[in-house]
């Protein structure tokens, strides 16, 4: 092949590589309209109960050591990542150790959104919340920092902000004398994104996460829920927990 | 005789309504009107006028369907405003009492818990580098050149 012609194969080559590549990307970017029409809520409309926001937590793929949803929290929500008894931990990695035969694995445990939460029954000014989709939040404007529902939830998953905070986050407010916990990202849950644990459970490899809506059967949780064994921690209490758990 | 009195009463009523209007002319000398810098953006959200007497009626209607309904329409978040309203020199709406929020809360003797919570700067923090300013935020989130904002 003379210089000339190669020249020109590769330039009808490039422009095949070109076209090839708008053909791809509009394709993805209908992918992604699609996905926002099946799932996404236009910001002026309310969340309703049609949709409970649920998660599946699989502890035999949780990392031993790992603690990138931890550090994911942390940064989404501008928590310092201190874990003293006074820090704001929304989620912590256990370890748990069966006594009888000595089993050892890790899980993480954050806010398990439960269908009945302690929290909110207890909270004496309203404060303690749960949205129409089943997410367990705190409502700072009237949050007096009594405290009670740090004592009723059974899972420690709640913190109080006892020093004055600076620099936090412009969608996820936090100050002192407030308490607060893990909100399911519900900052990015409400544009369609996965919480911030998820998806640094995914980008590393584990998989261990599945987040989804309880009440949608064709949603990945629901289809993993169905097929597979999961169970509640302290299922005994009846509060139909969001946060499902495998392998425990 | 009577007339005596009538010009004694008016003169020492003059006399008391001109010591009560020397502070007040002085305070109202002495305090010039807030001055604030100019948004960003091309015009507020509402008229000016309205801004001032009901800005917080809006941000109180908004903070409840946010916070309680999951309603998240820009137009009246306080994101928002502090997206357009951070001054140029700080970064801020309320580091300085020459900010945006501050002029006039200063000016007027009211305090506002609002900035125990909420951020008066714009930009995001993001462990996966969304957002405006994520890129710079994502490598360093607690990029004290970021979060201070000074001189920009």
């Amino acid at each position: 092949m003379s210089a000339p012609e190669k020249q020109e194969t590769l330039q009808e080559r490039r422009e095949f590589l070109k076209a090839g590549a708008v053909v791809a990307g509009a394709g993805l970017a209908s992918g992604v309209l699609v996905f926002g029409a099946a799932h996404s809520r236009p910001p002026e409309q309310a969340a309703t109960a049609d949709r409970r926001w649920g998660m599946l937590i699989d502890t035999k793929q949780c990392g031993d050591g790992c603690n990138d949803c931890v550090t994911a929290c942390n940064t989404e929500n501008g928590l310092d990542g201190k874990t003293g008894p006074q820090d704001s931990q929304w989620i912590r990695k256990l370890n748990i150790k069966d006594l009888r035969n000595g089993r050892v694995h890790e899980l993480p445990m954050l806010c398990q959104h439960c269908e009945h939460p302690p929290c909110v029954d207890v909270c004496p000014t309203g404060a303690s919340m749960k949205r129409a989709d089943g997410i367990v939040l705190v409502d700072r404007h009237t949050c007096i920092g009594c405290r009670y529902c740090m004592m009723a939830c059974p899972y420690k998953a709640r913190s109080f902000v006892h020093e004055p905070l600076t620099e936090q986050n412009p969608e996820v407010p936090r100050g002192k004398g407030c308490v607060e916990s893990c909100t399911f990202c519900v900052q990015r849950v409400d544009r369609d994104e996965q919480p911030a644990c998820v998806e640094a459970c995914n980008a590393k490899g584990h998989q261990a996460m599945i987040f989804g809506d309880l009440m949608d059967p064709e949603s990945a949780l629901s289809k993993a829920l169905k097929s597979q064994a999961s169970t509640e921690v302290r299922a005994d209490l009846g509060l139909n927990t969001g946060v499902r758990y495998q392998g425990i | 005789m009577a007339k005596l009195a009538d010009w004694l009463r008016l003169v020492v009523l003059a006399g008391v309504a001109a010591v009560l209007a020397v502070p007040s002319f002085q305070a109202a000398a002495g305090v010039g009107l807030p001055k604030l810098e100019r948004g960003k953006g091309e015009k507020c959200v509402e008229d000016t006028q309205f801004m001032r007497r009901n800005h917080m009626e809006l941000l109180k209607h908004q903070r409840d369907d946010t916070m309680r309904k999951g309603i998240r329409t820009t137009k009246h978040s306080l994101k928002g405003c502090v997206e357009c309203h951070a001054g140029s020199q700080s970064g801020s709406v309320a580091a300085g009492k020459d900010d945006f929020c501050m002029a006039c809360h200063v000016y007027t003797g009211t305090r506002l818990d609002c900035w125990d919570c909420h951020a008066t700067k714009p930009g995001k923090q993001s462990f996966f580098g969304t957002g405006a300013a994520a890129g710079q935020a994502a490598a360093s989130p607690r990029n004290p050149a970021h979060n201070q904002g000074g001189g920009q």
